[in-house]
């Protein structure tokens, strides 16, 4: 069993995504016929069934929709960091991810918090993570 | 239109540590005994549904298990539904039988989870269920992903965590009284609040087991009732609700697609939420049933944890709940995990519960849900 952290293995649908990643930029889809806004990436508009999208750069500011304090890791590459924050959180832009949230105390974690999204390395593929604003 | 298919026969296996046991030896016990229980033999099996398993895993277990002990079905297929799986599969049965495809449908799940697979390897298998690309590299497992539905929970209901324990002592109460449960030692809202936290705010008795463990049930064409051994539950509606797979996609972490999973069952029945005697509902963690009592219209959003203080959930309550014991207490094995929900629900309605009999048992709603909170299989069973 590896100690390292899962790497994303970008596909065709999100290469585009984990490219601008190590690039320090955060990309989100909108349909260019509907106007919908999404994640993650893919062929089609989950809201019109268009295949028309067009990727955005995101300003990387969100809010925290939920969290947990995950004391039990998955698998030992995570036991390291227990207990550690694990969140969903909302993109100023419209969108929800999963990150954890980094440089941040387990217990100020809070809904509504404000925060960034920095970028974290993986053996050379940089996945976005999120710190508090302040 | 053909008649309602009916529930002829059902069985669970032991469970809790069954050792010695494997995936065909629950799956072979689980099915015996539901065909010896519906009075049948295995040649009058015509229909045959499997679901998956992680402990030793089969391409094609459907076909597996109809190797194994011998039987070629008109019609054999696996579903892949998490715990909505026994529901599905009561849902496909009916429709093979109302259809004329099959007359008798083996359903049929079991697996070795507790003393087949190490503890850590249980673990990590049900951390693959994540988005290999935008969930599994932050180190998501399920708890933590029913943590974050949890925690959102409280924070807009103003539910406490006293809500969440009120269910893990309600579920270890039933299963104490059934001979078969894996957890019957008492516990109290003490103990749950005192627990190890797993994924905060979820402790470590708000998470179901994983046990050893089978079960099986036959859906039988309705035209066949009359020849059966014993009185056959029919079941009167069916429906199912689809939202995401990826708790990243939820469109809610409050609101999810059991609304229109039991909104479609009940107008099929024809009955309200009223009219339930008794309900089993998916356990997977006390969040899973709050929400789902709520959104499926038992109990207005926030008050289903008051009413389990209340004692509402329990024999003399307004709707005794999972008297089997769930998920929580009486074993979860994968697939068969949602198919005690069923054993049970029929059990009740036709007055074989034993000490756990609710009297005057007519009218059960059962409801599964897989992957977290994604898919919903709800079904009304009724003496008719």
């Amino acid at each position: 069993m590896t100690d390292l952290k899962p790497v994303p293995v970008p596909n065709a649908d999100t290469q585009a995504f984990w490219d601008a990643c190590n690039e320090d930029r955060l990309l989100f889809q909108t349909c260019k016929d509907c106007g919908h806004t999404q994640f993650y990436p893919r062929v089609v508009c989950v809201s019109c069934e268009s295949r028309n999208l067009k990727w955005h750069d995101s300003a990387k500011l969100g809010t925290v929709h939920s969290y947990t304090i995950v004391q039990r890791a998955p698998s030992p590459a995570f036991k390291a960091d227990a207990p550690y924050l694990l969140a969903l959180i909302d993109l100023d832009e419209g969108f929800r991810m999963m990150v954890n949230i980094l440089n941040c105390p387990t217990d100020a974690a809070t809904i509504g918090m404000k925060v960034h999204i920095v970028f974290e390395d993986r053996e050379g593929q940089k996945v976005p993570q999120a710190a508090p604003l302040n | 239109m053909p008649k309602h298919a009916v529930i002829s026969g059902v069985h669970n296996t032991k469970v809790g540590s069954v050792p010695d046991s494997t995936v065909m030896s629950l799956h072979s016990e689980a099915a015996f005994g539901a065909i010896a229980d519906a009075g049948l033999k295995l040649s009058d099996i015509d229909g045959v549904l499997c679901a998956y398993a992680i402990t030793e895993t089969y391409p094609m277990l459907s076909s597996a298990f109809c190797e194994y002990v011998g039987v070629a079905p008109n019609f054999n297929a696996g579903l892949h539904g998490g715990g909505a799986t026994a529901a599905m599969m009561a849902m496909q049965a009916t429709a093979l039988v109302r259809n004329g495809d099959c007359r008798h449908v083996l359903c049929v799940a079991g697996e070795n989870r507790l003393t087949g697979m190490t503890r850590d390897k249980a673990v990590a298998a049900l951390a693959e269920f994540g988005h290999p690309q935008f969930e599994q590299p932050y180190g998501v497992n399920i708890p933590a992903a029913y943590a974050l539905v949890a925690q959102r929970y409280l924070h807009e209901t103003g539910a406490t965590l006293e809500h969440l324990a009120a269910l893990a002592v309600l579920h270890r109460t039933h299963a104490a009284m059934h001979p078969d449960a894996h957890m019957t030692e008492a516990i109290t809202l003490d103990d749950v609040a005192n627990a190890r936290t797993i994924s905060d705010p979820l402790r470590f008795l708000d998470c179901c087991l994983i046990s050893d463990g089978g079960a099986a049930f036959i859906v039988s064409a309705g035209e066949t009732a009359g020849d059966m051994k014993k009185s056959n539950p029919a079941i009167l509606g069916a429906g199912q609700g689809h939202t995401h797979e990826h708790i990243l996609a939820a469109p809610s972490l409050t609101s999810f697609g059991c609304k229109m999973s039991s909104a479609t069952a009940f107008g099929k029945a024809g009955v309200t939420t009223s009219d339930i005697d008794v309900a089993a509902i998916y356990d997977s963690f006390t969040i899973t049933l709050l929400i789902e009592l709520e959104s499926i219209g038992f109990y207005e959003k926030g008050e289903a944890g008051e009413a389990a203080l209340r004692g509402e959930l329990t024999h003399g309550g307004k709707m005794p709940c999972n008297t089997h014991g769930g998920l929580l207490s009486f074993g979860h094995s994968g697939a068969a995990g949602g198919m005690f929900h069923i054993v049970e629900a029929v059990r009740q309605l036709r007055g074989e519960a034993d000490i756990r009999q609710v009297p005057d048992a007519n009218l059960a709603f059962v409801h599964g849900d897989g992957g977290i909170l994604s898919a919903h299989c709800s079904m009304i069973l009724g003496n008719i």
